[in-house]
């Protein structure tokens, strides 16, 4: 079980797997050679199993938020097609924005949530180099967002609800993405995903990176996994602007001062709940992870359904209308300020 | 087009509340219609500047009284929301909207500094409460809804304040059925702020929904620079984008994409007129048109 990816507070955990590990193949190959498992074996493994979850449960109990950045960016941790095919069935992939061409960072296909008919909308970073590549590591182009909303107006037009899940460090900044008008792109989403006669739920599952996540995240429902992040900015890119330099110690300060945990995000009412995840995150245990998330989906799903479709956009712009934080000062003392 | 607001107020505060060392206004014309006067005689040397484009000295009261244009190359200076008020409104019209709200800090946010330090020195040195001036007024004689976002002011970056007044705007002339006129200059959704700023895009873009579903017509005016989450809602968002000569327009800061694609990046990217070319803006509008090109657009598709 050993991972390239290490994450510091989990030294001691990957510690006792190893241990673990190697107490197992013993056991295996003792059973290979018909012996049965020695009994201070078996004792040595529920001790370390239980001494596991315990250090997990303290370690992700308190997550550092640069911490929780790390994990949301696990390499191992279940994405948008992990997830397709852990909670969806009949997954009908949806290609192409008739515009220009084809995004594989963003993903949109027909689905069923058990028995609910829907359409999937997400961010795809890729597993192997060569998707890394194809996706630019979850960062979708114009392309994609357009991609994204024509097939969500075909959804809206059926009648199907939409899920979307979020997943990207940010929309792709590059040269063609920024003549093709990745800010009108993004900004187009935002419009007119408020006003979708269709129920739509948003669930931020790894990292939720800015405008790219948020072209996707206009929604009626919004969640995120416990240990993924939202925000208007990487820690990295705050650190780089306001404390000049991108280094471990800003980059520290800079998810603390950024309030990007999921516990922040309810807080602040952005998001309006959190899906647990197994003890250690969602990388040590997907169906876990998949099984709390299918809940939450389901769940809003029914309770969308309740509504009548032309009634939802006054609402999900009720939602998002409360949103910030100010004060108001009195008549006459605003106009000195003038 | 009805005017159901009192006009030409007569101290409607901005207006009135000019900076000492620029020009006063001529009551009853329009700053654009202003002739150019210049004595060149005794100026005192502080009283010139280099011109970053055609790098030329020029003195400044002449560059002003041009609508901090250069009047030797035409390079548009950038411009607070005060004088691009002064320069767009007619002569006392404006009247200020949504002054009373104040920025708070709902995140404590510290970087090298706390947001409410940053927050004061901004006012102090601007006399300003927020990145953002927003009010009725009227142009060449049509009543609308102006929202001037202001670069002195913390970069005109979008929190809650400037979100909300953009907001308030957008509803303001869906209420009043005005034509609704937003300039856009900002580095973006403001950090210190983050999920909140962020969701100013979604709030300030459903809030155009609403307008567009009630045919309000939106122009939106690109100036230098209009970048990251700003351009990535209602700024791109308009029924007409007009842009401002050589305004810096995009999504990601030159900075970041050369960081990214590790190449130089070609002349004129993502300036106005490569976005014209490029088919993402309406018109690429000079300072001294823009007067006229709003009234003209207002005049064929205004209410
Ligand atoms: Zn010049």
């Amino acid at each position: 079980m050993a991972t390239t990816y290490q994450l510091p507070f989990e030294k001691s955990v990957v510690e006792i797997e190893a241990q673990l590990e190697r107490l197992g193949a013993d056991v295996l190959r003792a059973e290979g050679d018909g012996e049965p498992p020695k009994k201070e074996q078996t004792a040595e493994i529920k001790k370390l199993e239980r001494e596991r979850k315990r250090v997990l449960k303290r370690a992700y109990g308190e997550l550092s938020p640069w911490d929780t950045v790390r994990v949301a960016r696990h390499p191992k941790r279940p994405q948008m097609r992990d997830y397709i095919d852990l909670i969806f069935k009949d997954f009908c992939e949806l290609h192409g924005d008739r515009r220009f061409g084809e995004d594989p960072a963003l993903v949109t296909g027909f689905a069923r949530l058990g028995s609910i008919k829907c359409l999937v909308v997400g961010h795809h970073k890729g597993r192997t180099t060569e998707e890394k590549l194809a996706c630019h590591f979850g960062c979708a182009h114009p392309e994609g967002y357009r991609k994204a909303l024509a097939k969500m107006k075909l959804a809206e037009k059926f009648g199907l609800p939409i899920v979307t899940l979020v997943d990207t460090p940010g929309a792709y900044p590059g040269m063609g993405a920024e003549q093709r008008g990745q800010a009108e792109a993004i900004a187009v989403n935002l419009r007119e995903m408020s006003r979708l006669k269709t129920p739509i739920v948003s669930v931020i599952i790894g990292e939720g990176g800015s405008g790219g996540a948020l072209g996707i995240a206009v929604a009626d429902r919004v969640a995120m996994l416990e240990h993924a992040w939202y925000s208007v900015i990487s820690p990295e890119g705050c650190a780089a602007i306001l404390w000049k330099t991108a280094n471990e110690e800003n980059n520290q300060a800079a998810a603390v001062a950024l309030s990007l945990t999921a516990k922040d995000n309810l807080r602040l009412k952005i998001v309006d709940a959190i899906i647990a995840e197994p003890v250690g995150g969602a990388h040590r245990d997907a169906a876990g992870a998949a099984e709390g998330l299918r809940k939450w989906l389901t769940e809003r799903l029914r309770e969308l359904k309740r509504f009548k479709p032309e009634n939802l956009p006054r609402r999900r712009y009720e939602r998002f209308r409360r949103l910030g934080e100010f004060e108001e000062v009195a008549a006459a003392e605003a106009s000195d300020g003038g | 087009m009805v005017g159901v607001f009192f006009l030409y107020k007569a101290n409607a505060g901005i207006s009135t509340e000019h900076d000492p060392k620029r020009m006063t206004q001529v009551a009853g014309r329009s700053w654009t219609d202003l002739k150019v006067t210049t004595r060149r005689a005794s100026i005192p040397e502080g009283l010139w500047l280099g011109c970053p484009s055609c790098e030329k000295m020029i003195y400044r009261k002449r560059m002003e009284a041009n609508l901090h244009v250069c009047p030797e190359c035409s390079h548009h200076f950038r411009i607070g929301a005060k004088e691009r008020v002064r320069q767009l409104t007619d002569p006392d019209s404006f009247e200020p909207m949504f002054t009373e709200l104040r920025t708070s800090d709902p995140l404590s946010f510290v970087d090298r500094k706390k947001y409410p330090e940053r927050m004061a020195a901004e006012q102090k040195r601007t006399g300003q409460t927020e990145a953002v001036q927003a009010g009725a007024a009227f142009i060449k004689g049509r009543a609308v809804m102006l929202c001037c976002l202001d670069l002195t002011f913390m970069m005109g970056s979008m929190g809650s304040v400037v979100g909300e007044a953009v907001t308030r705007s957008i509803e303001t002339a869906l209420d009043r059925d005005l034509p609704l006129i937003i300039v856009s200059c900002s580095g973006g959704a403001r950090m210190q702020e983050s999920g909140l700023s962020l969701m100013q895009m979604a709030k300030t873009s459903a809030a155009l929904a609403r307008f567009d579903d009630a045919s309000g017509l939106f122009i939106s005016v690109l100036t230098d620079p209009t970048t990251g989450g700003v351009t990535a809602s209602f700024a791109m968002l308009g029924d007409v984008i007009l842009a401002e000569p050589n305004a810096l327009i995009g999504f990601a800061g030159p900075r970041v994409i050369q960081n990214t694609i590790r190449q130089e990046l070609p002349e004129g990217f993502q300036r106005a007129e490569s976005l014209l070319a490029g088919g993402m803006v309406d018109r690429v509008a000079p300072r001294r048109e823009l007067r006229n090109e709003i009234a003209r657009i207002i005049d064929y598709a205004g209410k």
